[in-house]
């Protein structure tokens, strides 16, 4: 673990109390952002989003699949974060940590329960086969506000996604699947391109740290060092709350949290903004 | 020094003959041939020939003014994280106080910088250095900032005419490290104007006429 | 394996267009990331690549250590989302053999005894891949060390060459091309595989596996190709090095 001066932290704290960071920024301004979608030609979808000199590549595969037993006509999602040490000198190669699996969570939970996306028309033979989408996170440069770049990827990787039913690697798959379900040929010819994956309007979701008594949005990584506390809010289109998580030992007051989700609502519909544009929406 | 040795080299860049020159760093030698052995800036101090690396670690010698931050207090040392390759040893005795034995924490704990001296450097590279000077302390307040190492030279500049100026316009205590960690201390517009300076020389720390382009870039801001 | 296509026609034109000793489009850039000491970004042909360098740093654990220098550790690793059927996260065993033979590679060629006790750590993503991932990757591997200002006896560069388009019967092989730098059906359908990394000054050797079929005078072709392969790319390493430095220096 590189060790970080204390000096730097008494400074940020000093800059805090006059309203100010480190890098310039307003206390609710996000770094420079952009998405890139459409990046990995051998994925379905994909995206890179950087904030600041954070970056990230969420990439989405997609193939044939079982339904869960008890969602049996719905496509499935499954996400995995990996912070590769390529990422920082202090991540290292091996099992996910407690922090990647953490980051994959939140950004699972984010995308599922919000039902961005229509898994219901993902089914191909009710209770036999569906579409099962996997998300991959991949983080490749580490300086700060992993939640952001991780969700703002993905969901970019997701709007930029086709579903691959015309692709040729899935072709046997789906003889198989006619041999044993003739009704699939139906499903086969109604479909005869790509399509785009059915998506709705997705809930962004804004990362905050706390340090003395000062809340700053999208930490860079020397206020994550320092911070006491932090909190992911995700918020929609209509301006409610669909995700929380808190992070960190410290504590936030209840007027601290509630003015955190009005302000997440204001970024965030900025942020939505931003990916629409970038996917074409 | 001329334009030509001005030229960016990379790892295996043919320098000359053995019969001409004298190799000296960044260099290595085969069959009566001078290379560069990394990314660097060709270098002529007759009769040798060297380059300067544009990136890297910090390479410790014994001598060099650092900054270093504490990464553990142990019974009768401590190592202090200098940017080096490898964490360098701070022995009990070489501070100005009186610590005894397993109460190193009480003068420095884990994240506390100083101002130090590299005391030795041996075939292992293992580190030792010193708080034992008049100019030697731990440091208190103010800000400290990373370069690169490689970049030191040329924001203290010759004899000091750089960090002068940067001193004089920005009224701030600054104090320049050899491996590459720079410590500012002052009013904190002042501070960040001093920061934004340094990252214009690292930035063009290659250009002719650096001084003057830093002096009128202060000299703008402060209006 | 069979491909109903044909590989090469008869004016030694390939499917994607290519002459038998082509090589597939390389873009490389350096430095492209801000936590990495050093960094490379590079795609060939649909293979897009990014390798970083931290060090070098003590190796940890200990016994890792060794006292008279530096240990050279590449790894090297496909994204799940750079294949056509996902791959499941986690080094396999193909990528702990590339990981190995590059570390090799790597070890010959930097100058490990300026810094004992160290660890210089190589990481290898492959984001995208379409054949010859493990050339690019030691390609990439090569300019982020530069980029690091790791001291090194050369740039070390990567390159394949093979046979296409030979009649197989009864284990009997006839015919083929030897071509420069296979490409995706070209690597499934083809008969020999050759890659190498040189040191680009000297041309030695430093890495160099095949699995296939070849004549030996079939070989010496297949090297020969993939040796002045890896001398173009070299160009090109430099190139992205000096593109990124030189706007430091300022032209009077």
């Amino acid at each position: 673990m590189t060790i970080s001066p204390v000096i730097k932290q008494e400074h940020l704290y000093k800059l805090a109390e006059q309203g100010k960071r480190a890098d310039g920024r307003e206390f609710n301004q996000y770094r420079p952002i952009s998405i890139e979608p459409g990046i990995i030609s051998k994925a379905e979808g994909s995206a890179r989003v950087r904030i600041g000199n954070t970056q990230v590549i969420a990439g989405i595969k997609m193939d044939l699949g079982d339904p869960y037993p008890d969602t049996p006509n719905s496509g499935v999602i499954t996400t995995a974060a990996e912070l590769i040490p390529l990422a920082s000198p202090d991540f290292e190669s091996g099992p996910p940590d407690q922090q990647t699996i953490e980051l994959a969570r939140v950004v699972d939970r984010g995308i599922r329960e919000s039902e961005v996306i229509d898994l219901a028309k993902l089914c191909i033979i009710p209770g036999e086969k569906i579409w099962i989408i996997f998300i991959d996170i991949h983080i490749i440069d580490y300086d700060g506000n992993l939640f952001d770049a991780a969700s703002l990827a993905a969901l970019a990787a997701l709007f930029n996604a086709k579903v691959p039913v015309s692709q040729p690697r899935l072709k046997s798959g789906f003889d198989r699947l006619i041999e044993k379900f003739p009704e699939a040929e139906k499903y086969v010819k109604e479909h005869p391109e790509d399509f785009p994956l059915p998506m709705r309007d997705p809930p962004i979701s804004c990362t905050y740290v706390k340090f003395n008594n000062a809340i700053v949005v999208d930490p860079s990584i020397d206020e994550q060092e320092i911070a006491e506390a932090r909190i992911t809010v995700a918020t929609d289109i209509d301006g409610d709350i669909r995700a929380m998580q808190k992070g960190l030992l410290g504590s936030f007051t209840v007027d601290e949290i509630k003015k955190i989700i009005k302000d997440s609502v204001i970024n965030g519909s900025e942020l939505r903004n931003k990916l629409k544009e970038s996917v074409g929406k | 020094m001329s334009k030509s040795s001005r030229e960016i080299v990379i790892p295996g860049h043919y320098l000359g003959e053995l019969k001409d020159f004298k190799p000296g760093r960044g260099t290595l030698v085969e069959k009566g041939k001078i290379y560069s052995n990394v990314l660097g800036i060709v270098h002529e101090s007759p009769p040798y020939i060297n380059v300067v690396p544009i990136k890297g670690r910090y390479d410790a010698i014994a001598g060099d003014l650092v900054i270093g931050i504490v990464e553990e207090p142990m019974s009768s040392s401590w190592l202090v994280d200098i940017n080096a390759p490898y964490p360098a040893l701070l022995h009990v005795n070489e501070v100005p106080w009186n610590v005894d034995f397993g109460e190193t924490e009480k003068f420095l704990n884990t994240g506390d910088s100083i101002m130090a001296k590299v005391l030795q450097v041996d075939l292992e590279k293992k580190l030792q250095i010193t708080l034992k000077d008049r100019n030697l302390y731990k440091i208190r307040g103010g800000h400290i900032i990373n370069v690169e190492p490689s970049k030191v030279p040329r924001i203290i500049g010759k004899k000091g005419s750089m960090i002068n100026i940067l001193k004089k316009h920005t009224r701030c205590r600054i104090f320049v490290g050899q491996n590459g960690r720079i410590w500012i201390d002052g009013d904190d517009k002042n501070v960040a104007l001093a920061q934004q300076a340094i990252e214009l020389i690292e930035e063009q720390s290659i250009s002719f006429g650096l001084t003057n382009k830093v002096e009128e870039f202060l000299a703008s801001r402060l209006q | 394996m069979k491909s109903d296509k044909k590989l090469i026609d008869e004016n030694g034109k390939r499917l994607d267009g290519r002459g038998p000793d082509q090589l597939r489009n390389i873009k490389i850039e350096a430095g492209v990331l801000h936590r990495a000491d050093g960094s490379c970004y590079l795609e060939w042909g649909g293979n897009k690549v990014l390798a970083a360098v931290y060090g070098p740093r003590e190796a940890i654990p200990r016994h890792t250590q060794n006292p008279l220098k530096a240990v050279v550790k590449a790894r090297y690793n496909m994204a799940a989302f750079s294949v056509d059927d996902r791959k499941r996260p986690g080094p396999d065993r193909r990528s702990q053999e590339i990981s190995k033979v590059t570390s090799e590679a790597l070890e010959k060629i930097v100058l490990t005894d300026q810094f004992p006790r160290a660890a210089i750590e190589v990481n290898i993503e492959v984001l995208d891949a379409e054949a010859g991932t493990r050339c690019a990757g030691l390609t990439a591997a090569g300019v982020a060390l530069a980029d690091a200002g790791i001291p090194m006896k050369d740039i070390p560069v990567a390159c394949a060459a093979g046979k296409i388009g030979a009649e197989e019967k009864d284990g009997k092989f006839t015919g083929g091309f030897v071509v420069l730098d296979l490409g995706k059906e070209e690597d499934n359908f083809g008969n020999a595989d050759l890659p190498i990394a040189i040191s680009p000054r000297t041309n030695e050797i430093i890495l160099l596996q095949m699995d296939g079929h070849l004549t030996f005078d079939e070989f010496e072709h297949a090297l020969d190709l993939a040796v002045k392969g890896c001398q173009e790319i070299s160009k090109l390493q430099k190139d992205a090095l000096l593109r990124k430095y030189k706007s430091d220096v300022e032209v009077e």
